[in-house]
């Protein structure tokens, strides 16, 4: 599904420049539930931008659903992520003067689906999430909780391959985390394959694989044993707090 | 292009932000709005002074006789040129010339009809001179070709002249007494762009015969034809060396003949007109354009403002020119509709005081000097205008567009 292949990317700083990523190879399989994590600085965020084709990178390769993804021009970046991917974001962003469902159906005007069409299926999804009775409302109207179940529902409308998450419950109290997380978890169950970035533990202990970033290099991946003794060891701090 | 989505887009943008638009759109609606007026007034200006000059026709010269300035021929100055019958026909032969017609004047002349006298100017001619004049005949017929053959005694007199001598009876067909002698009245005029009608015109060769004018005159009037100036300046050069071969004057010497060529005067005012409406357009282009760059800023600054919003639609699958066409469209709805009122106020305003102006003057219109009239702009322009208002629209748009455009929507979905 995904393939990076030895990615390097450096941003320019003035005079000097920034190496962000020192040679990532990963491999997302289709249907896994990934997260990210790190340190501020190691470049999660990097990797989630290269990976969600809002960024380029220097060096390597990377492969999306068999395509080699480089050197794209715009309109060509932006017809793949339409296709491919969906994005939830930390501060949601959503569009503060469009109602939660033409935020939802925006994703399909870009696509070219008819007014009516995408609102309805807008619609679907809203109900779906819950959220069918606040269609109308605006996003200031709305809790984080809420604006993120829009935001959700605004990734899955063009019935992409990937979430890509960055943050998703950095903005949000331990419970809203967790019931997004459930949602999250739905969808990876449904065959989507979901990424997140994130630097709580107990987020990350819920997905099915962690992979841990320092210093612009993979420094370990974690899964099936050893993420059993992650996810025990940070239920438990979980329920002491 | 047309696409309801986008323009739902474009509206609810426009209506989030209210005071925003209506600003600039208040820019570009005044730079139309002056554009207008500016044009409406030179317009008036320029079809006020060009109907005083149709009050005689506009191709009408005027030659009168004076004494020379320039020693020919061993002659030595001051020496006076007398017309003569003969120089009308020598003029009439001169290519371009028109109609002609030569004048003998007779001074203060007392017209009598019964009780009823008084002193008026009495102007001979030949049939041609009604042409030169733009006489207009209220009652019966000009002086003609017959009357000078036969050298009847037959006058056409102003509408002035009638009223004093004969008030409210039937003038034509009298005898009224002109220093003595009875002439036949057989037409009543009113010259136009003149308050005053107290000319009498009679027959040439009557009035030199009657009045001991022998073959004497003292002015020819004609028309010439000629479309610029070049062309009329040459005609008034071959008539002067005419003249001055006949007379024995130098054909440079200005003070030998008078000479007012009107068609001269007329192509060099509607060259300052000429003038006056391209520096107008210029004003009103630099009006325009100040607003157009305050167009172009404030949706500048609404890129700006926007930065994040066309991130997220870029995320979401916006392709750089769909973003291009929603600024652009932006830029080019508000310069259009604002500049169309701007549009529809000017000329209204310009119309207005066109109206107003019409009924104040009344049916007087003919007969009063007036330097605005009709001060209107033809519907090319307004047509023209939407159209340039157009593509300012676009201009103003484009660089902000661009700009929107290469918005990387990483920088803008950062969270500050």
């Amino acid at each position: 599904m995904i393939r990076l292949n030895n990615i390097h990317k450096s941003y320019e700083m003035g005079s000097n420049s920034l190496h962000v990523l020192k040679g990532i190879d990963l491999t997302i399989e289709q249907g896994d539930f990934v997260s990210i994590m790190g340190s501020s600085g190691s470049g999660k965020s990097t990797l989630l931008n290269i990976l969600g084709m809002l960024d380029n990178y220097d060096k390597g390769t990377y492969h999306l659903s068999g395509n080699l993804i480089a050197n794209m021009s715009e309109k060509k970046a932006a017809k793949y992520r339409n296709d491919m991917v969906g994005f939830v974001f930390q501060s949601f962003n959503l569009i503060s003067f469009k109602n939660a469902m033409e935020n939802v159906a925006l994703p399909l005007y870009y696509k070219g689906v008819p007014r009516k069409k995408r609102n309805l299926i807008a619609m679907e999804y809203l109900e779906k999430l819950g959220l069918k009775e606040w269609a109308n409302h605006m996003p200031s109207e709305m809790s984080g909780g809420q604006k993120q179940r829009v935001a959700i529902a605004r990734a899955l409308i063009s019935e992409p391959k990937i979430i890509l998450a960055d943050e998703p419950t950095g903005a949000l109290d331990t419970a809203t985390s967790y019931e997004v997380m459930e949602i999250l978890k739905d969808i990876n169950a449904a065959g989507i394959t979901v990424i997140i970035v994130t630097h709580e533990h107990d987020i990350a202990a819920m997905t099915s694989q962690i992979i841990r970033l320092k210093d612009g290099r993979i420094h370990e991946i974690i899964r099936n044993g050893e993420l059993k003794q992650f996810q025990k060891s940070y239920m438990k701090e979980l329920e002491t707090a | 292009m047309f696409d309801i989505d986008k323009w739902q887009e474009i509206l609810a943008t426009i209506k989030k932000n209210k005071m925003r638009t209506f600003l600039t759109g208040f820019s570009v609606a005044w730079g139309i709005f002056m554009l207008m007026i500016l044009l409406g007034s030179g317009n008036g200006l320029s079809n006020g002074v060009a109907a005083n000059f149709m009050n005689d026709a506009v191709n009408a010269m005027w030659i009168w006789q004076g004494e020379t300035t320039i020693p020919y021929e061993g002659m030595k100055t001051g020496r006076p040129i007398q017309f003569r019958n003969q120089d009308q026909e020598i003029v009439q032969k001169v290519s371009g010339v028109g109609a002609s017609s030569g004048r003998y004047f007779m001074g203060n002349t007392r017209y009598s009809y019964l009780k009823e006298s008084g002193e008026y100017t009495t102007i001979t001619c030949q049939p041609e001179l009604r042409e030169v004049e733009n006489l207009i005949l209220n009652e019966g017929r000009f002086i003609n070709q017959i009357d000078i053959l036969q050298n009847r005694k037959v006058v056409v007199i102003g509408a002035d002249i009638k009223t004093a001598l004969f008030k409210d009876s039937v003038a034509l067909g009298e005898y009224v007494n002109i220093n003595m002698v009875p002439f036949k009245v057989v037409g009543i005029c009113t010259e136009p762009g003149s308050t005053r009608n107290r000319n009498a015109y009679m027959p040439l060769s009557t009035a030199q015969m009657i009045f001991n004018g022998s073959n004497r005159l003292h002015n020819l009037a004609l028309t010439i034809n000629a479309s610029t100036l070049e062309e009329s300046q040459a005609i008034e050069e071959q008539i002067r060396t005419a003249l001055g071969k006949r007379h024995k004057f130098d054909p440079k010497d200005e003070g030998a003949i008078g000479l007012y060529n009107k068609l001269e005067n007329y192509i060099q005012t509607m060259k300052i007109f000429q003038a006056i409406k391209i520096f107008i357009w210029i004003i009103g282009i630099g009006t325009l354009i100040a607003g157009i760059v305050g167009v172009s800023n404030i949706m500048l600054i609404v890129v700006k403002e926007r930065t994040k919003e066309i991130g997220i639609r870029k995320a979401i699958g916006a392709s750089p020119s769909s973003v291009i066409g929603l600024i652009l469209l932006e830029s080019i709805m508000i310069t259009t509709i604002a500049g169309y009122i701007g549009l529809v106020l000017g000329t209204g305003l310009m119309e207005m005081i066109n109206y107003f102006m019409m009924q104040s003057a009344g049916p007087a219109t003919d007969q009063s000097e007036t330097i605005f009239l009709n001060p209107t702009v033809d519907i090319n322009i307004a047509i023209y205008s939407t159209l340039l208002l157009i593509i300012a629209g676009a201009i103003a748009g484009y660089i902000p567009a661009k700009r929107a455009a290469s918005i990387k929507p990483i920088v803008a979905l950062r969270d500050e």
